[in-house]
């Protein structure tokens, strides 16, 4: 079975995040990158299902030079091979210029099933997933719980509004993978010492059949005008006095002044 | 020699990072308390290959260098010093075996040892001896196909928890640090037992417990090496344990410096961050500074005993200097965290109470002080 994961490095989730003024992305001063830890859910129930059945393992990611790093440690996880679509021209972060990279770069390819996170925790788009299987015309299932394959079609639980829905859907399809599906494993010593010898192709604009102008920002679809931090919290107010009295006081704050009842 | 990691160097510390910040974190501060060893920790540590990383590829380890798995055990430390000196102390029998080993040992050994399906120990100091190995007690006496043990071990870590003991002990009384020698005794053999388990200041989480041999027989093919190089096989073991138990103090620092420098930066009094005092200042730096010096000095160390250079004053200064650092650090950090830093709830009181053992094992600073002494006076 060919899987390909898409995956995305993103800052760690403990950094501090910091907007330069002016800047329409974050400053990545001094920040750690991992891979976005849905992508890793991705990853470890793609090497299951290797695992369980036989196939190869692929990583694709977007980004720049550094998002190597997150696709040697996918590899040290124990994926086959990588594809790194490196090309200044590549980089945006508009859903739809990324989700048709990947999809110019997934017609060049074979597979089976592709996984995905269902989002990304950087700018948490939600869409990658979702446009891919539109432009590659294949089924998709987002925000998947658990996944079992049989002869050519896969059976998704996927998290909705106070419930699971389990769909049923022909392969290949794209599925979106939501925390709960499985717990990602750490790169083993023995992995880490072989990813350097796995395969990992840079492709650029020209290698995926794409023009400069449809993808990266030229491509894109959507501008980011500003970007902020959000203001400081405001300090909390205690109300003092008998519980009777403070309860009405309460009450009068937050009809009159946060105005929520 | 480069400052810098290698790119797998970099990704294997990152990896181990993460997982002792997942796994060993939320258990550290609960284990010490109870004193409770977690064998599972072990099992997980195998998993992801760090308990085979001295230990030749051929059986079955990753066979690394020294470089590599002082990064592995500083990362470790940082969370849970208990977990640091277990994979230190899982090594030690592993490079003992494959210096001095026959094959047949190597096959039977180092295998389950690298993989964590037996844990190992390493029991040389007793009751009246310690670095000062040629006073041991306990004997072995040929009889026959067998050795016969007499004696007791006392301080040793992961006793009665280990399977695979690497047992120092006299096959001639009569002499004194040549009359050594070297046995592997696996936990079960009849007369093998356990004592004491040990109350201690720190570091609880991991069992420290006295082993008692008594006519305890074993086949004579678990002789390491010949008679009389048990005291080589000491001295190496200790020279090789000075340098991890060096980078495990780097870590225990490190993780007391990171706890100050946030607590610091959060911490108000007369309405600024205590940060913002040259006092809390000039701590930091003096601590940040003692810690670059002693994780260079450690890494100095391994580099020399990777490219098979003397090695044993390195480190000796290496262990010395890191953990009188990780002492003076972890006690600033209790003295940055004020009332706090006293109280349990607070994790550098943990690692003030941890620093202070890496001062004593593999040789107390005082014996280490006497190894650069005799090597710079010869």
């Amino acid at each position: 079975m060919k899987i390909i994961v898409l995956m995305k490095q993103v800052p760690d989730t403990e950094t501090k995040i910091q907007v330069k003024p002016g800047e329409t992305a974050i400053s990545t001063d001094g920040v750690t990158f991992v891979i976005n830890p849905y992508d890793e859910f991705a990853i470890e129930e793609a090497l299951r299902i290797k695992e369980a059945k036989g196939g190869d393992v692929t990583l694709i990611t977007l980004g720049w030079d550094k998002a190597a790093e997150a696709l040697r440690t996918g590899l040290a996880m124990g994926a086959d091979k990588a594809v790194h679509l490196n090309d200044p021209a590549f980089l945006t972060n508009d859903a739809h210029s990324i989700a048709l990279a990947l999809s110019k770069t997934l017609k060049k390819l074979q597979y089976d099933l592709i996984l995905c996170g269902k989002q990304a925790i950087d700018y948490d788009n939600h869409q990658i997933g979702v446009r891919v299987a539109e432009m590659l015309g294949i089924p998709h299932v987002a925000v998947v719980t658990k996944l079992v394959l049989e002869d050519g079609k896969a059976v998704a639980h996927r998290e909705i509004e106070g419930g699971t829905e389990v769909v049923e859907t022909p392969l290949p399809a794209i599925i979106t993978c939501q925390k709960g599906l499985n717990e990602p494993r750490y790169a083993s010593l023995k992995g880490i010492m072989q990813a350097k010898k796995k395969p990992l192709e840079a492709k650029k604009v020209a290698d995926v059949d794409a023009s400069p102008g449809e993808v990266g920002q030229a491509g894109a679809k959507t501008v980011v005008l500003t970007l902020t931090m959000p203001p400081d919290r405001a300090a909390g107010k205690v109300v003092e006095g008998e519980p009777e009295d403070a309860a009405r006081q309460v009450v009068k704050l937050l009809r009159e002044e946060a105005k929520v009842i | 020699m480069s400052f810098d990691l290698t790119e797998e160097q970099e990704s294997l510390r990152r990896t181990v990072e993460k997982f002792a910040e997942k796994e060993l974190a939320p258990i550290a501060a609960e284990a010490e308390e109870k004193g409770e060893f977690h064998r599972e920790i072990f099992e997980k540590l195998a998993d992801i290959g760090l308990l085979g990383i001295p230990c030749p590829e051929q059986y079955g380890g990753a066979g690394l260098d020294y470089s590599t798995y002082i990064l592995v055990i500083e990362e470790i430390a940082k969370q849970c010093l208990a977990t640091a000196v277990g994979l230190a102390v899982q090594g030690l029998p592993q490079i003992m075996i494959n210096l001095f080993g026959s094959e047949e040992q190597k096959k039977q050994y180092l295998a389950p040892l690298a993989s964590g399906k037996k844990l190992g120990a390493f029991a040389l100091t007793e009751a009246g001896a310690g670095s000062d190995a040629a006073s041991l007690k306990t004997t072995a006496t040929l009889d026959g196909d067998s050795y016969v043990l007499n004696g007791s071990k006392v301080f040793i870590t992961h006793g009665g928890v280990a399977d695979i003991y690497l047992v120092m002990a006299k096959t001639n009384p009569g002499e004194g640090a040549r009359g050594i020698s070297s046995f592997i005794v696996e936990d079960g053999t009849p007369g093998f037992s356990c004592g004491k388990t040990e109350k201690k200041m720190g570091m609880r989480a991991s069992p420290t417990r006295e082993i008692i041999l008594e006519d305890c027989r074993i086949p004579r093919k678990n002789l390491v090496g010949k008679e009389g190089d048990g005291f080589k096989i000491a001295m190496i073991a200790l020279d090789s344990g000075r340098i991890t138990i060096g980078a495990a103090a780097v870590g225990v620092a490190q993780a007391a410096f990171d706890e100050s420098v946030k607590y610091a930066k959060q911490r108000e009094q007369f309405g600024q961050p205590i940060a913002s005092f040259q006092a809390i200042q000039f701590m930091l730096a003096d601590m940040g500074t003692a810690i670059r010096a002693a994780r260079n000095m450690v890494r100095e160390a391994a580099y020399l005993k990777d490219k098979g250079k003397p090695f044993s004053h390195v480190a000796a200064m290496a262990k010395l200097f890191a953990t009188d650092t990780a002492m003076k650090v972890t006690t600033d950090a209790v003295q940055i965290f004020g009332g706090y830093g006293y109280m349990q709830d607070y994790p550098v009181e943990r690692l003030m109470r941890a620093a202070k053992v890496t001062q004593i094992v593999e040789g107390t600073n005082q014996i280490q002080r006497m190894v650069i002494a005799r090597h710079l006076l010869k």
